[in-house]
């Protein structure tokens, strides 16, 4: 105990004040969400509202937890971060085969997927093997899985099923792998620690999903495709997107980019984030459902709060290993 | 096996079984209780009984027995640990020799005010549900005080087909029903039918499609 304490305050002392600064900021945030929460609960009166507020309030409330575990990973190092990622790509890949009709011939390849494929992934992301971590599960994964199912000699939507688990694999697993792959690019010149991209990346993401939602709730007339995702309006995605590459923007401190690389790094994630969000929307419609899960209270399943970052996530982690290692 | 370990193996295993399948309770037509009361499941694999004491809340998970076989689970001092130390479970003789020591003894638990999980079916389905063997019945004829709770165990047949060693981690709900009422006069074949009826009624939840197999047979015939 007394060594993870050691630990912390090193990190604490040793790192730039900018981290005391984002943190505090982080907090502030929440604590001033809280009080909002808090006193929207005691003034709306209409059922309608109060079913919203009951809502924000658990979203607010599952935030504190979900900035406490991130934060405390990332203090703990770059291996605590990369075993929380494994297991929320493990907990997303559970939602996702959940969801997806499967059957006996199946078993084995899933059982694979889960127990083999997440832990290969991530460790071949720890040990910073780029060539392989980038193909494994698009080239090998891909030949393998479809290669054990067929021994099971099960024809019935052989296609569906296939693609469902490489698709499920790819989410939960691949794009979502590329996040804490971020810790082990070597920037040159760029002396902060690297995690800060992947703070730089999440906060980004996640801020866009925060104020998508207000600006949404506050503004939103025009819906933007109640077919799919009957929350998302113009308005939040301007307003919501906006806000968030102003946000990218001042964060360049915390990264290796000039204020306009910025900009149009947060600008990336934004888009793509949403893009990520709409195309999951699409695929709960076609399952029928309306959250991937129940695990997070007020969110809905991990892969609901995961689906801003596996769109972004590996394009952010390829344009910054592109254009600056 | 050191009771002071069971704790720990307790909170071990419980904490493994939500790892690998979630184990959510859905409280559908009933709520959580500190009453005397039978819950009554579909079986579908081994991990059904820790699913279901996995989405108990602690406080009643601590007065609920499972009812589990006593040649398999007492075979072993360690299976005789984890069955009756950490899971609170009754063990009882299952090959007919003892019937009435059998009910007297889970008679005697919803007697002191606790509670008892059963497995009606007797044996694993591949996800239908078979028909009742008769405990049930005679076990709520003994103690009418009772409440028959059934509780639908859903996916699980997924995570772990019958005559499959490996498993998937899939997310279970077991949907908590509303207890069966007293029917005055019932015979028995109606009784178990109901009771039947009961539980297979609550796999169809009204939010989500089916993300089952499609319905058997046997499914259709008693869900007129």
């Amino acid at each position: 105990m007394s060594s993870v304490i050691d630990s912390v305050m090193t990190v604490f002392t040793t790192t730039e004040p900018l981290f005391l600064w984002l943190s505090g900021a982080a907090l502030g945030l929440l604590v001033v969400a809280t009080l909002i929460g808090a006193v929207l609960a005691y003034r709306v009166k209409t059922p309608a509202g109060r079913d919203t507020v009951r809502n924000l309030n658990a979203r607010i409330r599952s935030w504190w937890v979900m900035v406490a575990l991130f934060a405390a990973a990332m203090l703990l190092g770059s291996g605590v971060t990369l075993v929380l990622f494994a297991l929320l790509s493990y907990l997303a890949l559970r939602e996702f085969i959940t969801l997806t009709p499967t059957r006996r011939g199946d078993h084995a390849g899933l059982f694979l997927s889960f127990f083999v494929v997440v832990p290969l992934q991530y460790w071949l992301v720890g040990i910073g093997w780029y060539g392989l971590f980038s193909i494994f599960i698009p080239v090998y994964v891909f030949m393998a899985l479809p290669s054990l199912s067929v021994l099971g000699a099960d024809t019935t939507d052989f296609l569906t099923r296939t693609a469902k688990a490489q698709w499920g694999l790819m989410l939960a697993v691949y794009c979502t792998s590329h996040a804490p792959a971020l810790l082990w690019l070597d920037i040159p010149g760029y002396s902060l620690p690297p995690a800060l991209l992947l703070l730089y990346l999440m906060t980004v993401a996640q801020l866009s999903d925060v104020f998508q939602y207000v600006f949404g709730k506050l503004w939103g007339k025009t819906r933007l495709s109640p077919g799919i995702s009957p929350s998302k309006t113009v308005e939040g995605l301007v307003g919501g997107g906006l806000t968030a590459v102003a946000i990218g923007t001042g964060l360049h401190v915390i990264t290796p980019f000039s204020p306009l690389q910025a900009a149009g790094m947060s600008l990336i994630i934004v888009i793509a984030g949403f893009f990520g969000g709409f195309v999951l929307s699409a695929m709960k419609r076609d399952l029928g459902v309306k959250d991937w899960g129940t695990m997070i209270e007020g969110h809905g399943g991990v892969l609901d709060r995961l689906d801003s970052v596996v769109f972004s996530a590996p394009l952010f982690f390829h344009l910054t290993r592109y254009w600056f290692t | 096996m050191i009771p002071l370990f069971q704790p720990a193996l307790r909170h071990g295993l419980l904490g493994l079984t939500r790892l690998l399948v979630g184990a959510r309770a859905s409280w559908e037509g009933s709520a959580p209780a500190d009453t005397p009361r039978i819950y009554f499941a579909n079986h579908t694999s081994h991990l059904d009984t820790l699913a279901v004491m996995a989405a108990l809340p602690a406080k009643l998970r601590a007065r609920t027995h499972p009812v589990a076989a006593l040649d398999y689970w007492g075979g072993s001092a360690l299976r005789r640990a984890v069955a009756v130390g950490c899971l609170n479970a009754l063990l009882v003789d299952r090959t007919g020799k003892a019937t009435a020591e059998v009910m007297g003894a889970m008679a005697a638990v919803l007697e002191s005010g606790q509670s008892l999980i059963l497995f009606p079916e007797g044996t694993r389905g591949d996800g239908t549900v078979a028909p009742f063997k008769s405990g049930l019945y005679h076990l709520s004829q003994r103690v009418p005080s009772a409440e028959l709770v059934p509780v639908f165990i859903e996916n699980l047949h997924r995570v772990m087909p019958k005559g499959m060693p490996l498993l998937v981690p899939l997310i279970c709900t077991m949907r908590f029903g509303a207890p069966l009422e007293a029917v005055e006069g019932e015979d028995k074949a109606a009784f178990l039918g109901r009771a039947r009826d009961a539980l297979v009624s609550l796999s169809r939840p009204a939010s989500q499609p089916n993300s089952q197999p499609a319905p058997q047979p046997s499914d259709r015939r008693t869900s007129r």
